[in-house]
């Protein structure tokens, strides 16, 4: 095919010194390159409009930021929500997400809450009804309760961080788990700080 | 230019003086009434005069409220001609586009436009009509989610649900269009909403109260970056389409020229400055010169300002400007390090930021061997192509003869693919607002119905000139039909090749040269076309009809069309491949 143009050819030509990782940083091409992930707990204000919730989602799967959990949920004032959102992300992803969250008209606020911030969650777990007191007193070692009881079932609410529920799953497993719900992080910085 | 289409005839008009005295729109506004009044009012309000559309069910009540309107509807032959042709009028004009159509299919053909429009940041409003809110959920005729559907391509949608309050949403649609980083927004209008019954006045528009753009960069951020250009010994200024958005180019080429800074710019940054400056270096990016893309990537300061850093400006992003740090002015945090990290960021709009960069400068860096390196890259790689006689008309040629056929105010619109390329390299833009593309989403057919936005955002003498591909050309033909409708002067240029010339490059380069579905067996008469839809057709084979032609066409008051036939195995170069290093464009497909 036709076309071209006169010129040093490319391996004619200098070649600038340094390089960039995959997230446009510069860098010491001896020091170590790729950022590594973190979680990250994002609480965002939200006007409370029709479709908000399914914007923020859809921003998350087209931008590809990796989302662990989602909860929504009313303040106190009725024409607002708060989105709880945690995220798996290298530092630049967390940034960036919460800069386009921030962008969407209907958010008011987005703030990154502190590691020692109050983290919740909310779980049912029903498992077998065959040792219902060995099942209430694992309930209780996990600061939970029965809250329904049937011939076949009994169904228990703990409620704390991930990593607890995470750990009461794997305990009640041995009576066998029929269903489970949970709800996702709810959380909320400590003190007097305001989370948004 | 013809009459206003959706006015009644004159003669009816006078048969009842009474009624015409009451709803005589020049005289006094008629009362908002419904819904669909208070929308138009909205309209009015934002000094909207200009709308693109196709009319439909859904959106009826809009269109019969438009009726006592003084703005003037360009009714488009398909909506995805509407929502282009708004596109362009907003790039020409800095005015929102607006465009306008019905529920279901209308919607969806509007979807190209406002997804073209998000990605160039283009000041668009789509308002679409919806079926009664009591039906939507079932599936009713030609009910679509369109809020659903365009919510990822637009900067805010509204779903208007309240006669009284729609024309306050349309207001804040609109406004909130231009304010900040301009975008797409659309309002999608049940028709018991449009049909309801309100006297309430739209107020003025505004944006909404959670959207607060920062104008201003921090002081401690522009006294860094500043002292970095100071220091820097190859500085680099990168003018983005940003720079076009803010209205900044004047402001963006002094500070070039006080500070003695190299420019290269983004394609949408064309114009910024001057393409036959001393100092700039054209635009940089796959096909950008070979000297914009060596300076690129060997500055060890880039300026940049208004760019989101698109791939087809960085290509890998590992060696793009791998030496440089990088000071980033954008009204869009989000665009902050996105992409290229900031060293320095300085959020707020383009034109300000750079005027209080001028006020902390306190002098200009000492960048005169850098500037003779760029004036040596201009020398080593220059856009001089071949052109002999016994080989077929060359595309560069065409191109250069319609520049120099044309004003220096002559506005530019294209298509997208090689024709797009040879446009952008080989015409001279010495403003902004002169070269009208399809640049991020890149979408074939763009450039015919952005000729027709272009015309109606022009003062009126400058020409409207749309150099197009055979088969970009065939996705809008349709809108030729408007153009000659509304006695448009617009110049088609096609640059036909029979190909989907681009595609037909990469499969040379990349898929050995197998080309499936790349040529057009065989392909209308393009010229013969024209004549049909009752436009004048050229058809150029040759070298010496080149000049003639666009005379002829350029003469003609209204829409022509010229088929130049060119050189079927012309590429284009310079040419960075897909992720390869800026600094390593081939310059013929050798070096691919």
């Amino acid at each position: 095919m036709s076309g071209g143009l006169e010129g040093p050819d490319p391996e004619e030509r200098p070649t600038p010194e340094g390089r960039r990782n995959s997230q446009g940083i510069r860098i010491d091409p001896e020091v170590e390159a790729e950022p590594e992930s973190r979680r990250a707990v994002l609480s965002a204000l939200v006007e409370h409009v029709p479709g908000v919730l399914a914007n923020v989602s859809g921003l998350f799967r087209r931008r590809q930021f990796n989302i662990e959990s989602l909860t929504v949920g009313p303040t106190t004032d009725p024409d607002r929500a708060r989105i709880t959102l945690e995220i798996e992300e290298p530092e630049p992803g967390i940034e960036q997400a919460k800069k386009q969250l921030q962008k969407l008209v209907p958010v008011i606020a987005v703030t990154e809450l502190e590691s020692n911030a109050i983290r919740r969650e909310l779980a049912l777990i029903k498992v077998d009804g065959a040792a219902p007191d060995q099942v209430g007193a694992v309930a209780e070692m996990y600061d939970g309760k029965t809250v329904d009881v049937s011939q076949e079932s009994v169904t228990v609410e703990i409620t704390g961080s991930e990593q607890k529920i995470d750990a009461a799953v794997e305990t009640f497993g041995r009576f066998g788990i029929h269903e489970i719900v949970r709800t996702g992080t709810a959380a909320l910085e400590r003190g007097t700080r305001k989370t948004t | 230019m013809s009459e206003h289409t959706t006015q009644p005839p004159e003669t009816e008009a006078e048969e009842s003086t009474d009624a015409a005295a009451e709803s005589d729109a020049t005289s006094e506004p008629t009362h908002v009434t419904s819904g669909a009044t208070s929308t138009v009012r909205a309209l009015e309000n934002a000094g909207i005069d200009v709308m693109f559309g196709v009319q439909g069910g859904a959106i009826m009540p809009v269109y019969d409220a438009l009726w006592d309107s003084e703005i003037r509807h360009v009714m488009m032959a398909h909506e995805q001609g509407a929502a282009h042709a708004a596109d362009a009028f907003n790039v020409v004009s800095g005015q929102p586009g607006v465009c306008l159509a019905t529920s279901g299919p209308g919607a969806t053909n509007l979807v190209t436009g406002i997804a073209d429009a998000n990605m160039d940041s283009d000041a668009v409003v789509a308002l679409t009509g919806q079926v009664p809110q009591h039906m939507v959920g079932s599936d009713a005729f030609q009910e679509t989610d369109t809020t659903g559907i365009t919510a990822p391509i637009t900067k805010n949608n509204y779903f208007a649900s309240d006669p009284d309050t729609v024309g306050d949403t349309v207001g804040e649609a609109v406004a909130l269009a231009s304010a900040g980083r301009p975008g797409p927004t659309l309002v999608d209008l049940p028709k018991d909403v449009t049909n309801g019954p309100t006297d309430r006045e739209p107020g003025m528009p505004q944006t909404p109260a959670t959207y607060t753009p920062q104008d201003e960069a921090e002081d401690e951020a522009v006294a860094e970056a500043a002292r970095a250009i100071e220091a820097a010994e190859k500085p680099l200024l990168l003018f983005g389409g940003g720079v076009v958005k803010a209205d900044a180019a004047d402001v963006a080429r002094q500070f070039a020229i006080d500070y003695d800074i190299p420019v290269v710019t983004t394609m949408p940054g064309i114009g910024t400055m001057p393409e036959d400056h001393d100092l700039c270096l054209s635009w940089a990016g796959m096909h950008g010169t070979g000297y914009a893309n060596m300076a690129i990537n060997h500055t060890d300061l880039l300026i940049a300002v208004g760019t989101r850093f698109d791939d087809r400006l960085t290509g890998g992003i590992e060696t793009f400007a791998p030496s440089a740090e990088v000071i980033h002015v954008d009204i869009d945090p989000a665009e902050i390090s996105k992409n290229i990290h900031a060293d320095y960021p300085l959020i707020g709009d383009a034109g300000r930021v750079l005027d209080q960069l001028d006020d902390a400068l306190a002098a200009a860096p000492d960048a005169d061997e850098w500037r003779e390196q760029c004036q040596t890259w201009k020398d080593e790689y220059p856009m001089d192509y071949a052109a002999p006689d016994d080989e077929p008309l060359k595309p560069q040629f065409v191109v250069e003869a319609l520049d120099e056929a044309t004003s220096d105010e002559a506005i530019v619109t294209s298509g997208v693919g090689q024709h797009q390329m040879w446009a952008s390299q080989y015409w001279t833009f010495r403003d902004p607002r002169k070269w009208i593309s399809s640049h991020g989403l890149g979408t074939m057919g763009y450039g015919l119905p952005a000729a027709i936005g272009a015309r109606l955002a022009a003062d009126g003498d400058e020409e409207v000139v749309c150099i197009d591909g055979d088969g970009s050309f065939l996705m809008t033909v349709e809108e030729l039909s408007v153009a000659v409708r509304e006695n448009l002067d617009i110049t088609v240029a096609i640059l036909n090749n029979e190909y989907i010339g681009m595609v037909r490059q990469w499969q040379d380069a990349f898929f050995e040269g197998r080309h499936m579905a790349a040529g057009y067996s065989w392909i209308p008469e393009f010229d013969k076309l024209a004549e049909a839809f009752g436009a004048r057709g050229w058809r150029v084979d040759d070298y010496d009809e080149v000049a003639d032609a666009i005379e002829e066409a350029l003469a003609y008051d209204g829409p022509s069309v010229i088929d130049f036939h060119i050189d079927p195995a012309e590429n284009v170069y310079p040419m960075v491949p897909s992720g390869g290093a800026n600094d390593k464009f081939a310059l013929s497909e050798e070096q691919l």
